[in-house]
């Protein structure tokens, strides 16, 4: 039987998102990309640090995620919080696909297929 | 625990020109090959990521008016391939479960649709993933991963035993390879556009 104790998996995500449950901004998915934008780090705790640490260059937050060894929820939160403070930039909106999106990836695989 | 990563060492950033993303979903049952096509078609290591999910578990425990909770860990693997200079596509093995969780959501949002793996050997351990994509309204088309032994069936015979309705395109390929993969997926796409099967997004 499961104690009252806490879950400490629980606990933990709690710490490394601050506190937040959800992403603070919506739109964002797993595959959008994010960069680390040029600002002072300072004043981010550890989870946010190795967060741009990583940022190099652009990575979708699912990427961050594995290679951070996070789940991926709190990646999707801790990145939304270095976009809110201008520490990460997203190069587009995200936003949902639309057909244009289709006929790109289309026209990708067509190039790949026939090389 | 907090080792600094040099992903420039080992792992490939995206090229600086890139701005978009696309997301499509590998699925299938246990065994379909979703994880062999993810590798297949990414141009990184496939990645693999955890979350932890707690859910209210249904059985003995309610008749005491005490409900269980089960925690679970759905993993899923995902890849990469840059498609252009603007453009990078992502795919993501997804596994047939967990459905109602918010993870699912996170893993469903903004994604295309999803291709179903299937083994002729096993058609029927595809029903319950079928359903899941028919239930929630995600396009979805079908790939025959053609097996080593597998029995070879009509397309027809295969689309019967699947109780797939005639419009969703139903391919073939070798999960194992790249090339066959990539035509897989185009097939997916183009049955995408054709059909202009982007209104679950909107």
């Amino acid at each position: 039987m499961r104690g009252p104790r806490r879950d400490p998996d629980m606990v933990r995500a709690y710490v490394r998102t601050r506190g937040h449950s959800s992403p603070s901004r919506d739109g964002l998915t797993l595959t959008t990309l994010v960069r680390a934008a040029d600002r002072p780090l300072h004043g981010l705790d550890v989870e946010a640090l190795r967060v741009m640490r990583i940022c190099r260059g652009p990575l979708s937050i699912a990427e961050i995620a594995s290679l951070l060894d996070l789940p991926p929820t709190v990646a999707l939160i801790v990145v939304s919080g270095l976009l809110d403070t201008g520490h990460l930039d997203s190069p587009a909106p995200a936003g949902q696909p639309d057909i244009s999106v289709l006929e790109e990836v289309l026209n990708g695989l067509r190039a790949l297929a026939v090389r | 625990m907090d080792s600094v990563l040099s992903p420039s060492d080992e792992h490939l950033y995206l090229p600086a020109t890139v701005t978009r993303s696309a997301k499509i979903l590998i699925a299938g049952h246990f065994g379909a090959g979703k994880t062999t096509l993810v590798g297949s078609v990414s141009e990184i290591k496939p990645l693999r990521t955890e979350e932890l999910i707690t859910e209210a578990s249904t059985g003995i425990d309610d008749l005491a008016g005490l409900p269980g909770k089960t925690e679970t860990t759905v993993a899923f693997d995902f890849g990469r391939r840059t498609l252009s200079p603007q453009l990078a596509l992502y795919l993501f093995g997804t596994p047939g479960q967990n459905r109602f969780t918010p993870f699912w959501e996170h893993l469903f949002h903004g994604a295309l649709g999803a291709l179903i793996l299937v083994d002729t050997r096993r058609l029927q351990d595809s029903d319950p993933v079928l359903g899941l994509f028919e239930e929630r309204g995600l396009p979805f088309g079908v790939a025959v991963n053609e097996f080593e032994g597998a029995p070879r069936y009509a397309r027809d015979e295969i689309r019967q035993a699947l109780a797939l309705d005639d419009d969703v395109v139903l391919t073939s390929c070798d999960a194992r390879n790249e090339v066959s993969s990539i035509h897989a997926l185009i097939a997916f796409i183009e049955y995408l556009h054709r059909s202009r099967r982007l209104e679950h997004l909107s």
